[in-house]
């Protein structure tokens, strides 16, 4: 860039070569050059940043929220609380259709999207995930299909019984598919070539998960449905977030993850822990249920743009990369 | 190599696609003169949209680096040190008694082709494949964006093409001219390269044939030349390897790349261990309370 500064340096520069017919001192140092004084080439990226869009974080939030429903709906089913299995296995499938809305939309190609299922490939965490999603559709749409017919008892009889039966299979699919939904998000950022995730690649996964599960407790409570199973869930949850809390505050890698401790995506990486963690752990422990479930429902969101934020802070700054090759 | 005319391995025609012998590039920067022929040659045959200009302000490289729309790169980098056995003037900036080294050196960047590639194994379509000579090429038809890929490289090659580019939307990089070794002509970028700094041959041949490279350059003052070619990593190696003169990091290589699917195994022991572990505390929260 030439600046006011630069410009009346290289004057004198040119003075001082007329007058000596050499020049001694020092000379300007343009953005990058001569001699670069920024690391890497020019300072330019090591490895690309993400091209993923706010659909990604959205999704994340989603298909935890959703993912982590129909586990909360299985329990609900086994021990009788049907008004919670019906809700929770709503969200589970808005969210089935809502989330490859959100990975269409994100897509370069969205007209291709059906190559997606063209291959299955266990080493790409993203075909796994393509996997996951279309086994949870296929399982909560139905289930949920087969849940309100039998509470409505529209068909007697054989039918009746047929379809409780179904149901309680479709929702059991749903749920090992949607725990594996929750999660897998965190293997997919986890094992990339970007510093700031690939170090953290055992937390992402612990921490989407948990996310997930207490934002489907969150929800319900907030709904009305506050019972002590799902507050039970909402303090596991805000006390594990803690944990992590603190897991990420001690395992600290320097330069080379410096992109979760400093900058705006640290803050919000810390800012969603915080209202996922403590926040609600305190606000629980003094009955104010719907003011927690919004503060891990809050924290939660604001982590998963947090830490896409932070992927792509880090791929940026070629000294992370260097940094995390260098142990 | 130099002065092997029309004998020279860039310049013959050959079988390898059909021989499923494994190929290579090898790029010497020391032989480099920085005529960008190359990034003109490979952007013409494989009609690579333009993908604007820039003027960058670092040494005479406007292209910046590799990306979607652009798959060779000659980087210019300017170091304060002495290249070889170069005399130190005494008119350079900033010391005047003749302590005050400089070198340029020009290397082309390109895709690694690596042993073990990031891309190819992350691409969840199968678009990514790796052919007979051993290249990885990215079959543009079946690639849908998804940019998985492209948080894969641990290079930072492969990228996104974005909008309003030609082809926009799909993942693009170096396609080692797959479609002219079909008809067994050599790369773009080799068969213009004028003084054969990039060489295009038989992988086999090009490893023995850096190596010696090294050796020489070393024997005449060039203590720094080295080969970069990490197989002492999880990449296992790259095909298109590079000679290089102090450290990659200079060249925006990394020192010690990895292939990101080291890190599935532990990943996914959490995944699971985080699901069984959800679903313990939901049942258990539903059945005592």
């Amino acid at each position: 860039m030439p600046t006011q500064m630069n410009e009346s340096r290289i004057d004198q520069l040119r003075e001082d070569a007329w007058a000596k017919s050499g020049v001694t001192g020092r000379g300007v140092d343009v953005a990058g050059g001569p001699i670069p004084r920024k690391p890497g080439y020019y300072g330019h990226p090591v490895v690309r940043p993400p091209v993923w869009m706010w659909e990604i974080p959205i999704y994340f939030f989603v298909g935890g929220l959703g993912g982590m429903s129909t586990v909360i709906a299985l329990g609900a089913v086994l021990f009788h609380h049907f008004d919670i299995a019906r809700m929770a296995m709503w969200f589970a499938a808005v969210a089935s259709v809502l989330s490859p809305i959100l990975l269409i939309l994100d897509l370069g190609r969205p007209h291709l999207f059906i190559n997606m299922l063209r291959v299955f490939k266990p080493q790409s965490a993203m075909s796994m995930g393509a996997w996951i999603l279309a086994g949870f559709g296929m399982c909560v749409v139905p289930g949920l299909i087969a849940l309100e017919l039998h509470t409505f008892h529209l068909f007697a009889g054989a039918i009746e019984q047929i379809l409780g039966v179904a149901a309680e299979i479709l929702i059991f699919g749903s749920a090992i598919f949607g725990m594996l939904l929750a999660t897998y998000t965190g293997v997919l950022i986890g094992a990339t070539a970007i510093p700031a995730w690939f170090l953290h690649h055992k937390l992402l996964p612990i921490h989407f998960g948990t996310a997930g599960l207490g934002s489907a407790a969150a929800l319900l409570e907030l709904l009305g449905h506050r019972i002590p199973p799902l507050n039970a869930i909402g303090i596991f949850a805000a006390a594990f977030e803690t944990v992590l809390l603190i897991w990420l505050s001690v395992d600290k890698h320097g330069v080379a993850d410096r992109a979760i401790h400093e900058h705006g995506s640290g803050w919000l990486i810390r800012i969603g822990e915080v209202f996922t963690g403590p926040i609600p752990l305190v606000l629980r422990s003094f009955g104010a249920i719907p003011l927690a479930a919004i503060s891990f429902l809050l924290g939660a969101l604001f982590s998963r743009f947090g830490w896409i934020a932070a992927g792509k802070i880090s791929s940026r700054d070629p000294e992370s990369v260097f940094a995390s090759q260098k142990s | 190599m130099i002065g092997e005319g029309t004998h020279s391995t860039n310049q013959r025609r050959h079988t390898y696609v059909r021989d499923n012998v494994e190929v290579g590039f090898f790029t010497d920067p020391t032989v480099c003169i920085g005529c960008k022929a190359c990034e003109v040659a490979c952007k013409e045959w494989n009609h690579v949209p333009d993908d604007g200009f820039v003027w960058s302000g670092n040494s005479y490289d406007n292209t910046g680096h590799l990306g979607a729309s652009t798959w060779r790169h000659v980087m210019l980098v300017e170091q304060d040190r002495q290249k070889g056995g170069q005399i130190v003037g005494s008119h350079s900036l900033g010391n005047a008694n003749g302590e005050d080294p400089f070198r340029w050196i020009f290397l082309s960047d390109v895709c690694k082709h690596c042993e073990e590639a990031g891309c190819l194994e992350a691409c969840p379509t199968g678009a990514i494949v790796r052919t007979e000579v051993g290249s990885i090429l990215v079959q543009n038809d079946v690639c849908n964006g998804c940019g998985y890929c492209v948080v894969s490289c641990p290079f930072g090659v492969i990228d996104r093409r974005p909008q309003p580019l030609p082809d926009a939307g799909g993942a693009f990089k170096c396609t080692f001219c797959y479609d002219r070794q079909k008809s067994g002509l050599t790369p773009a970028c080799a068969k213009v390269c004028p003084t054969e700094s990039i060489v295009f041959g038989r992988l086999d041949d090009l490893r023995a044939r850096a190596t010696q490279r090294v050796h020489q350059l070393r024997e005449h003052g060039y203590a720094d030349a080295e080969l970069y070619d990490p197989t002492e990593t999880s990449v296992r190696g790259t095909h298109a390897f590079f000679l290089i003169l102090g450290d990659p990091e200079a060249y925006g290589l990394p020192p010690k790349p990895q292939i990101p699917t080291i890190h599935l195994k532990a990943a996914w022991a959490a995944a699971f261990a985080t699901a069984i572990g959800a679903l313990i505390v939901t049942l258990c929260a539903f059945a005592f309370l």
